[in-house]
């Protein structure tokens, strides 16, 4: 059975509670334990510096060659907090609220209350660190909306918010660095947890400059790994973000939470031939001005521009009156896969729907006339000062259409059609953020715990640094006070000798294969196995289908790769070969997983659970638990459940319309 | 910090090159000021007088010393950052930026302050040694006064040819060193203000070239005798 | 969308690891489409060079969207390649046509070694950091984060300042191997900050110190840096820095 291990009382008390009656580790003590980290974005740098501000003696890790590189850094929009600056009724409760709603029911309330509660101090300890978010002319900070909330809770910094944040973050880990408190480790790679007596207590790495394989010990090993969108092959992920941190620990016996919950982004520049290794992230917010629409006519090949009005189909607007272009991201990625594969797709090739701003910039463009007071002014000159406010509005994200796509997205709409972006399933965490395996902890995205089905927009860098800033670092001690007297164990203990050795005949098991084809191209046929049939909409034929595909390329991989090079020395290509391998075994769980879950829910269309009029169908007699699987061997999985109870929140169905 | 840090860091070699460099400025305004005194067209006596005033009294010579010790600051601090910067790239790119990334005299400070330092040994021979130390023939003035007769001395020099080219040489060096040294002072003491910037490099464009010209059109006008 | 496929000639650095000499290697790629990403096409190249069985060109990458401030090639002579205020990886084949050579090296700095190939080590940014580019507070300690307003207009200096992306273009196209672009981005960012405030001094001092321990050029304000910059960092930081450091130097004891 699992135990989430939460605290008893009234919902917005468990965590003061929790705070107040958990166990502590003095100074003294604090600087005989040692923390491992892996990862080092908004999660796992600001645990490290919260950690290493304690007194614990930190090692963090990362596979770029700064820390400052983590994939948290290309987050644009920004950061909730329940400051309720804006005066318009939000509160700690509200957000906890919405992030539940939003989750369509799949969060467990504690975790997300908490969340609520410390998403303020974020702010504080971002704005102290010298974090430079978007202010008024009063010197006070400025906020915005996102994301279907009906209050302006998101702190931002232009499009650059994750960068900010990171960065802040960033430097106060190598304050830390400096302070001789955290070591850091740039370019290696987590490959294996050390676990000794049923505890965590270390981890096997590679210097992925010199191939060499490395000990660490530690008395906990904390994962904040990010998440595992590549599995996709395409998405917004950067291209090294991986699950290997992740897949090691599952298969070391942390329990995997709903693996099948990705959250796909409606708004990104589409795919532009097989070329194609990554997508790139349009700001969410481009859909708070933009229409969105393609031809009523099937097939059809005029230029957006010769389409006349009449002959648009504005169908968000038509679908959802209520919202219109603002639904919630899975309703809005899903209604542009439903008009693309009926036919109305728009672009070469056709996988893409319009965003356009031509009535923005007319609006825009009136309201400046107006403000400077010139009533007779023509139809261009309205235009420019429409595009103007524009540009000043979204300008860098204008640019970057423009780089990518060389089409002018103030003259001609944008092509847009949803991506991969983000995983709310990971690794089982209970309350503590603590995995099955005791002593290894996961945070941030690599952990199931916060945003249920669906993510809502500007809550993953909240969730990340609310981890490590403000979680762990209690429930931490309240784990590593009993370990006070575990003195640290040699690396040339029996346990590490055997994970190292397991790591190494991996290794060259993938060298030794000596096949034909590339990683790349396994990775892209492991992807297109994983959209088609585990993407946005999916059916149980399809899944059943896949989980054989995916088992027959497997076998492929493990027996026609080619690696070139050596061990010994930089080797790009081995250290994908490693992560692939992982996706391969995960791509397998997420179907077995999404198979499992037959209801509609978040992100998610299971064909066989929808309403008449086409819309998801949650169904919470059947489905209202976290999927937890536990690792049995070769395609081998054991599912337990964690039925969620919802003490204050009543589920209801979501409607948009 | 201590002062040797200064001096010795990245940043604090900048700052010795631009105060030296903004004193040499105002010392080339004096300069170019009195040396103008030639196109009083009056035989020279007004230029006599001014040089003459230039070297009579003791506040003057101790600013001369620190002159010199500015330029040799200048020179040195100059030299010594050229060395010193030059071997920070290592192996060199196949292709350079070039001039798509910045003006090319702004990359070349150090070789057009060597041309500048190899025209001031030939300047200072022609010119300030004799007035110092080797000695210069004597003028009487209209007062009485008897002064050098650095005019004479221009007009012999400036007779010949070569002397006249390599000064026109020297000075466009000073053109370009100018151009870019100017705003680069300045920028070297902080100043950061977008809009006194731009009015500074602009003023330094002026300054360079009015400077520069000036002092070309004095070997030129006397070369081609256009002064009586 | 229009586009068209192209064949080119690369002339690529190659340098086996850190001790190795390393050369140049030319290689033909044909068919690459406008619509594909510089990266990409070098994917291209990667494939097919390792179904020939030889060794892939090792290059730096990861968000591939322009602001992980990875990547790092010098293309044609200029960090980042032809486009300005872009990013190796947001650079698109459309810049180049059919038949051209390009000749793509590492960044250049004693300062930032060659690892392999076009794989430089930039870690010397990450000490410059250590020495001072950060605000000393410790996790709990801050106050309301409207307690202390900031002017809009420094707010806003202070990002621009801090959209540093530390990819070390700046250095890379500076003729002294200068890291003040970098180094002032962050002085600057955190100067203009009232929170950034009591540390000022000992900010920039420390950070200009382990600027030149690590073998980066002093600045000559030829501006290269500034041009080359994918994120638009003005060479005024450097001059603020100028500013902060000769007040800390002249008041420091």
């Amino acid at each position: 059975m699992l135990d989430a291990k939460i605290p008893s009382g009234p919902l917005d008390q468990k965590w003061t509670d929790y705070k107040g009656h958990c166990k502590l580790v003095n100074p003294a003590n604090k600087r005989k334990l040692e923390v491992i980290i892996v990862g080092t974005g908004l999660a796992g740098a600001s645990a490290a510096a919260a950690l290493g501000e304690l007194g614990y003696k930190v090692k963090a890790f990362c596979f770029q060659d700064s820390p400052r590189r983590a994939h948290s850094i290309a987050a644009q929009g920004g950061i909730n907090a329940a400051k309720n600056y804006q005066n318009d009724g939000d509160s700690v409760f509200r957000l906890f609220y919405d992030t539940i709603k939003g989750g369509d029911y799949r969060a467990r309330e504690a975790n997300v209350h908490r969340l609520a509660e410390v998403s303020a101090n974020i702010i504080d300890q971002c704005v102290a660190q010298g974090v430079p978010f978007a202010r008024e002319y009063g010197g006070l900070l400025s906020n915005r909306s996102f994301g279907g909330t009906q209050v302006q809770r998101t702190f931002y910094a232009a499009g650059q918010t994750g960068q900010q944040l990171l960065i802040g973050a960033y430097q106060a880990l190598e304050r830390q660095v400096a302070l001789g408190n955290v070591d850091m480790y740039n370019r290696h790679e987590m490959l294996e947890v050390v676990v000794i007596d049923g505890k965590a207590r270390g981890i096997i790495t590679r210097d992925l400059i010199t191939g060499k394989l490395e000990r660490h010990f530690g008395h906990c090993v904390l994962l904040c790994s990010g998440g595992y969108g590549n599995v996709f092959y395409l998405s917004t992920n950067a291209m090294g973000s991986n699950v290997t941190a992740a897949w090691k620990a599952h298969k070391a016996g942390a329990y995997f939470g709903n693996p099948c919950f990705t959250q796909i982004h409606p708004t990104c520049i589409p795919v532009s031939g097989d070329h194609q290794s990554k997508l790139t992230l349009m700001s969410e917010s481009l859909r708070n001005d933009g229409r969105i629409w393609v031809p009523k006519k099937q097939g059809d090949n005029r230029r957006p521009n010769e389409i006349p009005e009449e002959e648009r189909d504005y169908y968000l607007e038509r679908r959802y009156p209520a919202f219109g272009n603002l639904v919630p991201r899975d309703v809005a990625s899903r209604a542009a896969k439903e008009r693309c594969d009926a036919g109305y797709g728009v672009g070469s090739s056709k996988q893409a729907v319009y965003l356009d701003y031509a009535a923005a910039i007319e609006r825009y463009g009136k309201g400046e006339a107006n403000k400077r007071g010139l009533d007779h002014a023509s139809k261009e000159e309205i235009i420019a000062m429409g595009k103007d406010v524009v540009k000043e509005k979204y300008g860098n994200l204008f640019d970057m259409y423009e780089k990518i796509t060389g089409e002018n997205p103030y003259e001609v709409p944008m092509r847009i059609y949803p991506a991969v972006h983000y995983t709310m399933g990971g690794l089982w965490v209970d309350y503590e953020l603590m995995t099955t395996v005791p002593g290894l902890y996961a945070l941030g995205e690599a952990n199931f715990s916060d945003h249920g089905a669906n993510r809502l927009g500007a809550s993953a860098l909240m969730q990340g640094l609310a981890d490590g800033y403000f979680v762990i670092p209690y429930t931490l001690g309240n784990y590593l006070a009993d370990e006070i007297r575990t003195s640290a164990i040699p690396t040339s203990h029996a346990a590490f000798e055997a994970a190292e050795k397991s790591v190494k005949d991996r290794i060259e098991k993938l060298m030794s294969i000596k096949g034909a084809q590339t990683v790349e191209s396994f990775h892209k046929r492991l992807g297109k196995i994983m959209w088609d049939k585990c993407g946005m909409a999916r059916n149980s034929q399809g899944l059943q289908e896949a989980i054989t595909e995916i088992q027959a390329l497997k076998k492929e991989f493990w027996s026609d790769l080619r690696i070139p090079g050596e061990i010994n020395e930089m080797n790009f290509e081995l250290d994908k070969a490693g992560r692939v391998a992982d996706f391969i075994e995960l791509g397998e769980l997420m179907c077995k997983d999404a198979l499992d879950r037959a209801e509609s829910c978040g992100g998610h269309f299971r064909e066989e659970s929808q309403t008449e009029e086409g819309e998801a169908l949650r169904h919470d007699d059947r489905f209202m638990y976290v999927s937890a699987w536990e690792y049995k061997g070769d395609h081998n999985w054991e599912l337990h459940k964690e039925s969620l109870d919802y003490e204050v929140v009543k589920p209801s169905q979501r409607s948009y319309k | 910090m201590t002062l040797k840090q200064i001096f010795t860091s990245a940043v604090g070699r900048k700052l010795t090159m631009g105060l030296s460099g903004i004193f040499l400025i105002l010392f080339l305004i004096v300069h170019v000021g009195l040396n103008a005194c030639i196109w009083a067209n009056d035989g020279g006596e007004m230029f006599n007088r001014a040089a003459h005033f230039m070297g009579a009294t003791v506040v003057m010579r101790i600013l001369e010393v620190g002159l010199f010790v500015f330029i040799f600051i200048h020179i040195i601090q100059g030299l010594m950052l050229e060395v010193s910067n030059r071997s920070k790239r290592g192996t060199a790119y196949a292709v350079s930026y070039g001039n798509r990334g910045s003006k090319w005299y702004s990359r070349s400070m150090g070789l057009l302050g060597t041309i500048i330092l190899l025209f001031l040994v030939i300047h200072w021979i022609d010119f300030w040694i004799p007035s110092r130390f080797t000695g210069v023939e004597d003028v009487t003035l209209s007062d009485g006064k008897t002064v050098h007769n650095l005019y004479a001395l221009m007009q012999n020099r400036f007779e010949v040819t070569w002397i006249v080219v390599v000064y026109i040489l020297g000075c466009i060096s000073l053109a370009y060193h100018l151009a870019h040294g100017f705003q680069s002072a300045f920028r070297s003491l902080g100043v950061y203000n977008k809009k006194y910037n731009v009015m500074l490099t602009n003023f330094g464009y002026a300054f360079a070239i009015i400077v520069s010209l000036a002092f070309i059109m004095m070997p030129v006008s006397m070369y081609f005798h256009w002064l009586s | 969308m229009e586009h068209n496929t192209m064949n080119l000639t690369l002339k690529v650095w190659r340098q086996k690891n850190a001790n190795d000499r390393g050369n140049f290697e030319t290689y033909q790629v044909s068919d690459i489409s406008s619509e594909m990403s510089f990266l990409e096409m070098f994917d291209v190249l990667n494939e097919r060079l390792i179904r020939e069985g030889k060794d892939p060109i090792a290059f730096d990458h990861d968000c591939r969207e322009g602001i992980c401030g990875m990547c790092s090639m010098y293309i044609d002579g200029k960090p980042h390649g032809p486009w300005t205020q872009n990013t190796t990886c947001q650079l698109h084949m459309r810049a180049f046509k059919d038949g051209d050579t390009i000749v793509v090296e590492p960044w250049r700095a004693k300062a930032f070694p060659v690892v392999k190939d076009l794989v430089v080590d930039r870690t010397s940014f990450d000490r410059i950091i250590q020495a001072g580019g950060y605000i000393s507070v410790n996790t709990g300690n801050a106050v309301d984060a409207n307690a202390l307003p900031v002017e809009k207009e420094k707010a806003d200096a202070a990002f621009a300042a801090a959209a540093c992306i530390g990819c070390g273009a700046c250095v890379a196209a500076c003729k002294n191997s200068s890291a003040l672009l970098f180094v002032s981005a962050k002085v600057a960012h955190l100067a203009l900050l009232p929170q950034g405030d009591p540390e000022r001094k000992t900010r920039v001092v420390n950070m200009v110190a382990q600027m030149d321990k690590e073998g980066f050029g002093s600045c000559t304000a030829t501006g290269a840096c500034e041009a080359t910059c994918p994120k638009g960092i003005t060479i005024e930081n450097i001059a603020r820095l100028n500013k902060e450091y000769m007040v800390a130097s002249l008041t420091s004891k």
